[in-house]
């Protein structure tokens, strides 16, 4: 005899049943859990940020954010304001707007804005907006902008700090899925501490970016002009990623310090 | 014996030496070769997958009379990424920190072969109490080979572990420990290679040691 289970008919309707049940579940759960996620991650943007600054509770040899609960209190007191500039496609700036016109203007603070979607724009022939948050740290004007590329397996993604020099004051790395022991140790601290003091100019003071290189002899680090750092073995297609975001997204930067320099 | 039989026991302890998932079945191997760069890693993994494995044996144990033969294979699919996607949900809400860590773990656990071969093998023939030991036990027998690889491969390869220099330190020029007798670390331990050689010798010892494990 046939079993009950074996029918078709009983088939189908199981299927049916189980993609509603499991279907309403995930919804339930995605949906209910939503405003507390996108909270941890507006928050986490601000910790990143406040990392780059310098601002964080890093120990001897990890990284270590400030807490989530001063986070909001900090990034309030640290940043005096953030910047919008807008470029077109040939990377000439059109406006820059303060964190209050651009809040007037689009109900949205500027650290939330998407550099991912920014850079199709940009692709798309439409301008690109370029966040750029402005604070102060001991008595220096420093000057944080979001970077956004890809990896090995995923995005990657991060905020450098600069004074108007473009003198790297610091810099945080992060990624969605990079090889643990390998490509994700770009936001161990033996990594990101490397940036610190790098010029992403040359002495002629045109943007060369900085170099994640192999063998660049320079282990140590002990030559900031180099516009290099040194690799993380057996992370190279990773460490490209960081080369290059560097290098094409602070590059858009570049006409604003310029104008800073002028004034 | 107390809370368990002989027979119980036996679920848990089978598979944690002569009936190992990855020496002995070869399954999960993909992941023990993706993620063993690094002790935490692993350890991170081993928990995760003991976790979904320990529930999904029990959820397609309570479900094995009416699971409908012919997608049997799906049901188990659709069990183990709904239970993924709900666990990671629920750590991104309220453990954001836990949830970064385990990133790329959480889409590596629905892949492991381990997980729907314990399904099919075991959970859709036995009940749930027993699957429950079941899916403990591989998961546990899994966790020890991933750790002990993680454990030499990150010792040999960047001379940490868990992150902290064990032997010294390394950079050119201010060499402490064992670096400072000429010793090096093994880059090539931290490609994936060297997992499948460390793996190797796991099976290599364990199979001269138990003759009875060798096939012909």
């Amino acid at each position: 005899m046939e079993k009950r289970t074996d029918k078709n008919s009983y088939t189908i309707l199981f299927a049916v049943v189980m993609v509603v049940v499991v279907g309403a579940l995930l919804a339930f759960t995605a949906s209910s859990l939503k405003p507390t996620i996108t909270e941890n991650q507006r928050v986490e943007k601000q910790q990143n940020i406040l990392y780059a600054m310098g601002i964080n509770d890093n120990d001897e040899s990890s990284a270590i954010f400030i807490s989530t609960k001063k986070a909001p209190e900090a990034f309030k007191n640290n940043i005096t304001d953030q910047l919008v500039i807008t470029i077109d496609t040939n990377g000439k700036i059109i406006k820059t707007q303060t964190r209050d016109e651009y809040f007037a203007e689009t109900k949205q603070e500027p650290y939330l804005i998407d550099v991912k979607k920014q850079q199709t724009n940009a692709k798309q022939g439409e301008p690109r907006k370029l966040p750029l948050f402005v604070g102060q740290k001991d008595g220096k004007t420093l000057y944080v902008a979001p970077i956004y590329g890809k990896g090995l397996w995923n995005s990657i993604w991060g905020y450098v700090a600069v004074d108007k020099d473009m003198v790297v004051q610091g810099a945080y790395f992060d990624h969605l899925g990079e090889t643990p022991g390998l490509g994700a140790n770009i936001k161990q601290r033996f990594f990101m501490d490397d940036f610190y003091g790098e010029h992403l100019l040359s002495e002629a003071g045109v943007f060369k970016g900085i170099t994640v290189a192999k063998g660049n002899a320079d282990p140590k680090n002990n030559d900031k002009t180099d516009n290099a750092v040194d690799a993380i073995a057996g992370a190279t297609i990773t460490g490209d990623g960081v080369t290059a975001m560097i290098k094409s997204d602070l590059k858009l930067y570049k006409p604003y310090f310029d104008t800073l320099k002028n004034n | 014996m107390g809370l368990l039989s002989k027979k119980d026991t036996k679920l848990i302890t089978d598979p944690l030496a002569d009936n190992n998932p990855i020496t002995i079945q070869v399954l999960g191997i993909c992941s023990a070769l993706a993620i063993t760069a690094e002790l935490k890693a692993s350890i991170v993994m081993a928990i995760s997958v003991l976790f979904v494995l320990g529930i999904g044996n029990v959820v397609i144990s309570l479900l094995r009379n009416i699971i409908p033969s012919k997608i049997r294979i799906i049901v188990q699919l659709v069990v183990v990424a709904a239970l993924v996607i709900i666990v990671d949900q629920v750590l991104k809400a309220f453990a954001y920190e836990l949830s970064k860590t385990l990133s790329v773990f959480v889409g590596l656990i629905i892949t492991n072969c381990i997980i729907m071969g314990r399904f099919e093998a075991f959970a859709l023939g036995n009940g749930p109490w027993r699957s429950f030991l079941d899916g403990i036990g591989n998961a546990a027998g899994y966790g020890v080979i991933l750790v002990i690889v993680g454990f030499f491969r990150e010792l040999l390869g960047s001379g940490t572990l868990l992150g902290f220099p064990v032997l010294g330190n390394p950079i050119p020029g201010e060499q402490t420990g064992l670096y400072a007798f000429g010793y090096e670390n093994n880059g090539f331990m931290l490609l994936s290679p060297m997992a499948l050689i460390v793996i190797g010798i796991i099976i290599w010892i364990q199979r001269s040691r138990n003759k009875d494990l060798i096939e012909d």
